[in-house]
């Protein structure tokens, strides 16, 4: 059965994750580490010793992300996280960068490595890399690549495969997106954040939802319209009397359909986005999902998916796996 | 497209309970509140900062609105339209913040049906969202523990609300039902 990574940005999130069929659950520190820097949100060391014992207690794992890239003479940081997880327990950290995989392979040799999606590792050359040199296990793909590409990859490397299953869509290259940091400064790579809380401001006018992001206006939701995140990459904007969204619209992955697909293309696991959301999404998500991958490894069809009204734009796309350009 | 059917307190009961004196209402809260930050202390640890900010939730089917600060376990019920100071403003209607509470709804779904709206500062918002989800609460077992030996027929009348309302009056997480 293919393996199901579920997210969690609270212990009773992860609760929900692993009480719902998750076969391991992602999660991070509360600090600039991992890519979901948000108030309120994340582990301290010791919720996170808590929540890997509850979840080794009912046999599921637990990967710790710690997936932003150093800042010059702050390495310091991220390598007391690696040491925290490892300590812990983790089944694995999720990293990105190169520096930061060197640390770990060379100061904690047991540990499994992950390379994560903000890595951007989409071609086997560039895999078989960071699987030569550091000695990485698992690769999570970039939300950039066609199922048949996906495949072709897999006949090319030795080791696993995720991809994103469902949940929020980044539509460019991760890892590579600065986007964020020409309006606040801040960006998920560096700082954990896209479109940080601090920098978002909604008001009502005149019935339309209008979003602001430090200060630029990028949305205005009509009512009774479906409100999106704060994102630049799906702010819609008017140029020369054309009003749309320039990147793309405000939808979210749902690959669900796609999952006997992505098995035959040798994916070993799903990845189910989401550590900025309530265990009320996660429970869902992956109850949904788990009996999705059940049903696929039976060989029975594909349960109908009943999650839109959970998602961005309460729409969903099949992203990249089977991308049509307008 | 809503998050999900939410009910609605009906116009007839909002207006019937609009000239009702809103200081129990505040005392009863506030106790309230005081016992959830005492059996929950994680939960104003990871509001940090924003613990101390002034939350003015909006139920948009009542006629009133409840001005919290969390580090002051302080829940004030005020007449709608009366002006106060607040930090971030949350507004639903009562069953979606219910919903949130126990777990029941996602709050950015919430958002994106546009049956939850928030102004003011966002990042409070969020960490009081991400805190109250995390400390898993559940409203029927609190007032029961505070209603000492009255418990059980608190429990039982709050059991039907529940039921004659559609409200979630207590966490839907745990074991699905009361």
């Amino acid at each position: 059965m293919m393996e199901l990574v579920c997210p969690a940005g609270t212990p009773a999130a992860l609760r929900a994750a692993v009480e719902a069929g998750a076969h391991a659950v992602y999660c991070g520190f509360a600090d600039e580490t991992n890519a979901r820097n948000f108030p309120g949100l994340n582990f301290s060391r010791e919720e996170l010793a808590e929540g890997i014992s509850h979840a080794h207690a009912r046999g599921a794992k637990v990967l710790v992300a710690i997936n932003t890239f150093p800042r010059a003479g702050a390495e310091a940081i991220w390598h007391r996280g690696i040491a925290d997880a490892a300590r812990a327990g983790a089944d694995a950290v999720i990293l990105a960068d190169l520096g930061l995989l060197a640390h770990a392979a060379e100061a904690h040799p047991d540990l499994r490595l992950h390379l994560s999606v903000q890595a951007a590792a989409a071609n086997p050359d560039a895999i078989n890399l960071y699987a030569s040199a550091f000695g990485v296990r698992r690769v999570v793909l970039p939300r950039v690549l066609t199922v048949d590409e996906i495949a072709a990859i897999n006949r090319e490397i030795d080791v696993e495969t995720e991809v994103f299953a469902f949940g929020g869509l980044c539509v460019m290259a991760e890892g590579r997106c600065s986007l964020s940091s020409y309006v606040t400064g801040q960006s998920p790579n560096m700082n954990g954040v896209c479109s940080p809380a601090s920098h978002v401001v909604y008001s009502e006018e005149g019935g339309d939802l209008v979003s602001r992001l430090g200060g630029f206006t990028i949305h205005r939701t009509p009512k009774a319209a479906p409100a999106p995140y704060p994102t630049l990459c799906k702010g819609c904007f008017t140029s020369d009397e054309q009003t749309g969204h320039i990147f793309e619209d405000p939808v979210s992955l749902d690959a669900s359909h796609l999952i006997p697909q992505l098995a035959r293309a040798g994916v070993s696991a799903l990845k189910i986005e989401g550590r900025q959301r309530s265990r009320a999404y996660v429970a869902q998500v992956v109850r949904a999902f788990r009996a999705a991958v059940e049903a696929e490894a039976a060989g029975q069809p594909m349960p109908a998916s009943a999650l839109a009204r959970l998602t961005e734009g309460q729409a969903a796309t099949a992203g990249a796996y089977a991308k049509t350009w307008r | 497209m809503p998050a999900a059917e939410l009910p609605t307190m009906p116009r007839a009961l909002a207006l019937a309970i609009r000239p009702l004196p809103l200081l129990p209402l505040s005392v009863a809260l506030g106790a309230v509140a005081r016992r959830m930050t005492r059996s929950h202390p994680s939960m104003l640890k990871r509001l940090g900062d924003h613990g101390g900010k002034r939350f003015l939730i909006d139920p948009t089917d009542l006629p009133f609105v409840l001005l919290m600060v969390p580090a002051r376990a302080s829940v004030t019920a005020l007449r709608r339209g009366e002006r106060t100071a607040h930090d971030a403003r949350l507004a639903g209607p009562l069953s979606a913040f219910l919903a949130m509470l126990h777990g029941a709804e996602d709050g950015d779904a919430l958002f994106f049906s546009r049956d939850l709206t928030i102004e003011g500062d966002t990042s409070a918002v969020l960490a009081l969202r991400n805190a109250i989800d995390d400390a898993e609460l559940d409203l029927s077992a609190e007032l029961a523990g505070a209603g000492g030996r009255f418990g059980t027929l608190i429990r039982r009348a709050l059991e039907r609300t529940e039921r004659a309302t559609g409200l979630a009056l207590h966490r839907m997480d745990d074991h699905g039902e009361f």
